[in-house]
């Protein structure tokens, strides 16, 4: 745990806008801190699901990574709202969360998750979920 | 406080329909004393749930600990801000370094971030607890309603505080805005001198 993140192969294009999502803005920092380790340096943030589908809407995301537990609108909620949109609704979306239940796991994936990362995590499986779903 | 239990008002309420329904019919003063006695246990119940300070739940004690644990976040999350903005100088500082210490050093520096994420989780688990502690207040005031009014109905007596003298001197950490300044202490010290 803690090695310095490498930066990713030529597979990936870390040139791609990126959407933080959580409303504490400790983990905003901890993310965006990792994701300038890999090399993704235009990097968004959102504080709530709903200040996120306003910027989502506004811009063209190459990548989100969103909580769940936020109000007033949930990253769950964010992410049925980006799915049933017409715009870009195909983007990666990767959920970080405590959420550990199996059954917020199955909802997810129905509502068209691209990977789940639990709190607390460390920056090899932020890096190695990113690349799994970039690369799909 | 009297033993009184769900289960005895319940009793009661059955005894009484029973009697009502009872095909060979119970004379009306059986009937009558039953009810006297289930309006005296209802009014027993209300002075007693009175006279436990109940308003003190919902108007003092959850208010004061939702706060302190407010309190809590708010401190973790400025010391974790604090941790990451030197993570963050570090890393800066040894952008330009020789290749192997670098790493050596954003390798730490990288624990640090992972580590500072227990304030979001502590975070999680803390709004947990106050949402539980305001259910159970809304659960209290609901309850005292259900009372009425309790102005003019018995006098409260006074809560009877059985600390020590030193022990009142033990508060704890106070909230924003409560507590005094290092620069009042540090005044008032002087004005001993």
């Amino acid at each position: 745990m803690g090695k310095r993140i490498k930066k990713v192969g030529l597979f990936m294009n870390t040139d791609i806008k990126v959407l933080i999502v959580d409303d504490y803005n400790t983990m905003l920092r901890i993310i965006r801190n990792l994701l300038s380790q890999i090399g993704f340096k235009n990097v968004d943030e959102a504080i709530d699901g709903t200040q996120a589908l306003e910027k989502f809407k506004a811009n063209n995301y190459g990548l989100i990574i969103s909580d769940w537990n936020m109000e007033p609108m949930s990253g769950y909620e964010f992410l049925k709202e980006v799915r049933a949109g017409s715009h870009n609704n195909k983007v990666p979306f990767i959920m970080v969360t405590a959420e550990s239940k199996t059954e917020n796991v199955i909802k997810a994936k129905q509502a068209g998750v691209s990977n789940y990362i639990v709190k607390p995590f460390n920056a090899e499986t932020l890096k190695g979920k990113i690349e799994s779903v970039l690369q799909e | 406080m009297n033993n009184y239990n769900r289960d005895q008002v319940m009793n009661v309420i059955s005894s009484v329909m029973g009697k009502i329904n009872s095909s060979q019919g119970e004379p009306l003063e059986h009937i009558r004393s039953e009810l006297s006695g289930l309006a005296k246990t209802i009014d027993d119940m209300h002075k007693d749930i009175l006279s436990s300070r109940g308003h003190d739940i919902s108007d003092k004690h959850v208010p004061t600990a939702t706060d302190e644990l407010d309190a809590v976040v708010g401190a973790t999350e400025e010391a974790t801000a604090s941790i990451m903005d030197s993570c963050d100088a570090i890393q800066a500082i040894v952008e330009n370094v020789e290749k192997d210490t670098r790493a050596s050093v954003f390798d730490e520096t990288t624990k640090i971030f992972e580590a500072c994420s227990f304030q979001d989780i502590t975070g999680q688990r803390i709004a947990k607890v106050i949402k539980t502690l305001k259910d159970i207040e809304l659960t209290v005031d609901n309850l005292l309603n259900l009372f009425g009014p309790e102005e003019g109905d018995i006098s409260k007596p006074e809560a009877i505080d059985n600390r020590t003298e030193d022990e009142k001197l033990l508060n704890g950490p106070q909230l924003n805005g409560q507590g005094v300044s290092q620069d009042d202490i540090d005044k008032l010290l002087a004005e001993f001198d």
